[in-house]
């Protein structure tokens, strides 16, 4: 069998030069994918991988350009398809390290089956999702995270078409790691790339990335520095969900439903607040649906950290197993089959 | 009583009964035992798409014609011999393939008044003298069937499903052959399942045959001697069992793990569930969420470095196309099978048909050219199969192998190749930073270096986007696009340089030139065949390189007075044909999603040759 030659042990430690390519980045000015550019190409020198075996796989959009500025193995596929190529790719050689770049469209709209099926087997596959609630490379037209009423240049009259909810399908899809971050919080943002990274299994990271161009400040609320902390609520494992910029208010489940409420007035303490835990699947379904309610402060952090095995291993031991158990590998054997005959 | 022994030439018997009835099992059996006998012989499953069609219609017919002897079979054969009707539908479907005078064998049990009326008889065939020109034998198969198992205890329904196996048995008693095949094919499937279901089948076979020797009706049984084959070691094989073999070997033999990216699609996913049982040679299967999922899988797979393959049939074959141009954009290595079958849409699933290879050869956007390989035979997948393998790797190309849904589930005698004098297939993965460049090219095959990822120092950037030459950056530059789109052109010309030059059976000019491709390969050398038995001059020759074409196919064309181009669909190979050298050829051409009659392509030859030779 042909094997790739092993590197000796990384010499010096990589640095976030190693990640950078010659290419020159062709993004509008201003737009949130070069933080997370900036940011990944931050965070990749820390993990235990040679560079060698990262692969970065991308679709069509441009969030998929990502690829040609990260001077790892990257694949610009054709749109919505990265999912499907990357499983390939990993299947093939279960070592190397899979991340995939999609957007909303890509990912959601035109690969929305590829995505799914990735999620459910497991493929122990990175996938960071860029959601600007809008196609940006087409100039403009609405996306299916597009609000309803979005009015956009294939939407003059207003969006009619109710959005997903990225982490609520990814759940949907029985992912087994679910997180969401933003561009324009870098250390969060970062922190979030390194848990993907530690998760085996399908991770799926969004991130509410701003397209200045056809969609500017779609989340500004969510992520401008003098609105963020009142709106946001960073979800961290064992911690009860305090938010506010005097960190005055939580969040508190009545029955299934979570509500705001003051843990400075006297009437609730931070004992009464809902305490997160990265491995509970109910209460990630709970906490990615306060999506849909403006009332809510946005939940950002790890959704759900859950273990399964990967469909990777699984088929690698597949293979060893019947590879170790068979008696008949040899190649004569099998093309003579069961019977024969022999003319003279 | 005694009875008479004939030996026949060859004979083509077909099996027909309720999609229920196990058909294409007691076909398969009868095939399996007369390969072992040493017959030349070529078969034709036919089976409707409904899974389990309600009992008793004619759409839910299953039929298994199977044509054997001790001369060298090419078909199937345009009408059959016997024909062993299960119930009326089957009898009512099938006579007009039997030739006057030919042998029925009913099962009168299910000529029940219900069952007639399914059929559309107004009355019973079998006793109102309407088949009076055949010779028919009316059997009580069902009661029969019964009997032998009367002390067993079993259900009405089992024992209804074991009566398949009673006109197995008296097949062979007739045709003269040993039941230990059949034997021990159901102790392998049903003994350790079920050792009772096992103990009926046999005592079925067993009746049947002792049916055939007992009773009067039968006063002539008939032997059909071991074909002269060339010497060798033989197995019967079905297309797409050697398809698999053809894989599993180019993956031996190249030392690449094998991957396979595929969705179920018939009539192409015996070559899935085939592989999948494979996993002992290394063998990665793929079942994806849908076709275009499992063809970026094998792309993905073959970036990665394994011998990567996808699977399917013509609406498949549409949904790959915009992967597939990624595949020839990224130039990977990247076998694509199309097992073609009826279309156009969802068409005629379970029927064969050639009207995929302009599909095959231009159904995608750009320029974008591409290897395209046939099959001409069953055993033949695996030759063409791993020649696809070869060109793909050798070249850096998606190469597509075409075969059928005849080839797929036909079958025939294979002469076993020695697996150690297969060809090698080398390969070579790029290892050296120095200089490496994604797109530079190889000199003769312009081949750019497989550069996989884990390789370290080689890290690059691939795309759908046009690339640079040489750099394989992103470029918008109109001289360099033109120049990648003739590079690619070029790369995939220069495969005919490599590849055997088109053979011609029979005078090297003359008046006529029958050219075909694919599975009508038999028929036509079958109906040439017949011809020149009249004493007429006609010239074969069958091409397996679609594109590109073999380098001496114009200059044998412009030899010949007349080309026909006999073909299943409405004319596609003639039009390269016409379009590339410029000749006036002739078409012939039947879309019935069945092989073409023997018959019919001798007269339309006839016609053309007329009294101008012989």
């Amino acid at each position: 069998m042909a094997e790739v030659t092993e590197k000796p042990a990384q010499e010096k430690k990589l640095t976030l030069k190693d990640f950078q390519s010659d290419q020159d980045v062709r993004w509008c000015p201003g737009c949130g994918d070069y933080s997370i550019l900036a940011q990944v190409q931050r965070v990749f020198p820390e993990f235990d991988h040679k560079r060698e075996n990262y692969v970065a796989i991308s679709g069509i959009g441009c969030s998929s350009r990502f690829p040609y500025y990260l001077d790892v193995f990257g694949l610009h596929g054709i749109h919505g398809r990265a999912p499907a190529i990357a499983s390939g790719v990993k299947l093939a050689n279960p070592d190397l390290n899979v991340w995939v770049f999609t957007g909303d469209g890509d990912g959601l709209s035109i690969g929305g089956n590829h995505l799914i099926h990735m999620l459910r087997r497991n493929l122990d596959i990175k996938i960071v999702l860029f959601n600007n609630e809008i196609y940006g490379l087409t100039k403009g037209q609405y996306s299916p995270t597009s609000v309803i009423g979005q009015v956009t240049k294939s939407t003059p009259g207003g969006s009619l078409d109710y959005p997903f909810i990225p982490v609520t399908l990814a759940l949907g899809a029985e992912t087994t790691f679910v997180a969401r971050t933003m561009d324009r919080d870098p250390k969060h943002l970062q922190e979030m790339i390194r848990r993907a990274e530690q998760h085996r299994g399908s991770a799926f990271l969004e991130i509410y990335q701003n397209c200045n161009v056809f969609n500017d400040g779609a989340f500004f609320q969510f992520t401008e520095k003098e609105s963020r902390a009142d709106n946001v609520v960073y979800l961290e494992h064992g911690k009860p969900l305090v938010f506010g910029k005097a960190k005055d208010k939580g969040i508190r489940v009545n029955g299934f439903t979570p509500e705001v409420v003051s843990i400075a007035d006297g009437s609730h303490s931070v004992s009464d607040l809902l305490v997160h835990n990265e491995e509970d699947t109910t209460l990630a379904a709970i906490l990615a649906d306060m999506t849909r309610n403006p009332g809510l402060p946005r939940p950002m952090g790890v959704f759900l950290a859950d273990k399964r095995e990967t469909y990777d291993a699984a088929l690698t031991r597949q293979v060893a197993k019947a590879r170790a158990g068979a008696a008949d590998t040899d190649l004569q054997a099998l093309l003579d089959g069961e019977e024969t005959w022999v003319i003279q | 009583m005694e009875k008479n022994t004939k030996v026949l030439e060859e004979v083509t018997i077909r099996f027909a009964g309720d999609s229920g009835d196990g058909m294409q099992l007691t076909g398969t059996q009868f095939t399996n035992t007369t390969a072992v006998l040493g017959n030349d012989l070529s078969t034709l499953p036919d089976f409707p798409a409904e899974i389990r069609a309600p009992a008793g219609t004619t759409y839910g017919v299953s039929g298994f014609q199977i044509h054997f002897g001790s001369n060298d079979i090419l078909t199937p054969g345009d009408s059959c011999d016997v024909l062993v009707a299960m119930n009326p539908a089957a009898l009512v479907t099938n006579l007009s393939g039997l030739r006057g005078g030919g042998t029925i064998i009913v099962n009168t049990d299910s000529f029940s008044e219900k069952n007639l009326r399914m059929a559309g008889y107004t009355s019973n065939p079998v006793e109102d003298g309407s088949l009076a020109g055949y010779q028919v034998h009316p059997v009580q198969i069902s009661k029969l069937t019964a009997n032998a198992l009367e002390d067993m205890n079993l259900s009405t329904r089992a024992i209804d499903k074991s009566k398949n196996f009673f006109a197995l048995g008296l097949m062979y008693w007739l045709y003269n052959r040993p039941l230990d095949q059949s034997f021990k094919f159901i102790d392998d499937k049903f003994s350790k399942k079920d050792p009772q279901v096992a103990e009926a089948n046999r005592r079925v076979l067993q009746a049947g045959y002792n049916y055939g020797e007992t009773v009067e009706i039968f006063t002539t049984r008939f032997e059909v001697k071991p074909a002269t084959l060339p010497p060798g070691r033989y197995r019967n094989i079905m297309g797409n069992s050697a398809t698999v073999l053809g894989l599993v070997a180019a993956s031996q033999k190249s030392g690449l793990n094998l991957f396979l990216g595929s969705y179920p699609i018939t009539p192409a996913s015996d070559i899935l569930h085939e592989l999948a049982a494979l996993k002992r040679f290394g063998v990665k299967t793929f079942q994806a969420e849908d076709e275009i999922g499992a063809v970026c899988a094998a792309i993905g797979a073959s970036y990665a470095g394994n011998l990567a393959v996808t699977t399917t049939s013509g609406p498949g074959l549409a949904l790959k196309a915009e992967a597939i141009n990624l595949a020839i954009m990224l130039e990977l290595p990247l076998v694509v099978i199309d097992v073609q079958r009826g279309g156009p849409s969802t068409g005629l699933p379970t029927k064969t048909e050639q009207a995929d290879l302009m599909q095959a050869i231009y159904g995608r956007n750009g320029e974008s050219p591409i290897c395209v390989l046939a099959a001409a035979t069953p055993a033949e997948c695996f030759k063409m199969v791993y020649e696809a393998c070869r060109i793909a790797i050798k070249y850096m190309t998606p190469v597509i192998c075409l075969t059928d849904g005849y080839l797929a589930n036909g079958a025939e005698p294979w002469q076993i190749p020695n697996a150690d004098e297969l060809p090698e297939i080398p390969v070579s993965f790029a290892r050296d930073p120095e200089g490496f460049q994604p797109y530079a090219r190889d000199k003769d095959t312009l081949a750019r270096p497989w550069a996989i990822p884990g390789t370290a120092g080689l890290e690059h950037r691939i795309g759908g986007l046009e690339k640079e030459h040489l750099t394989g950056n992103i470029s918008y530059d109109p001289e360099n696009h033109d120049l990648m789109v003739r590079m690619r052109a070029d790369k995939i010309e220069r495969i005919a340089k490599d590849v055997p030059h088109a053979e011609i059976d029979g005078p090297a000019e003359g008046e006529l030139l029958v050219v075909g491709w694919g599975s009508t390969f038999g028929s036509i050398k079958s109906a040439v065949r017949n011809v020149r038995q009249k004493g007429k001059q006609v010239s074969q020759l069958h091409l397996r390189h679609l594109n590109p074409f073999p380098e001496n196919l114009g200059e044998i064309l412009y030899r010949f007075k007349n080309i026909l181009v006999p073909e299943i669909n409405s004319g596609q190979l003639i039009k390269l044909l016409r379009a590339k050298y410029l000749i006036p050829a002739k078409g012939f051409n039947r879309v019935r999603g069945l092989p073409l009659h023997t018959e019919e392509l001798e007269a339309a030859i006839e016609e053309i040759i007329g009294g101008n030779n012989g």
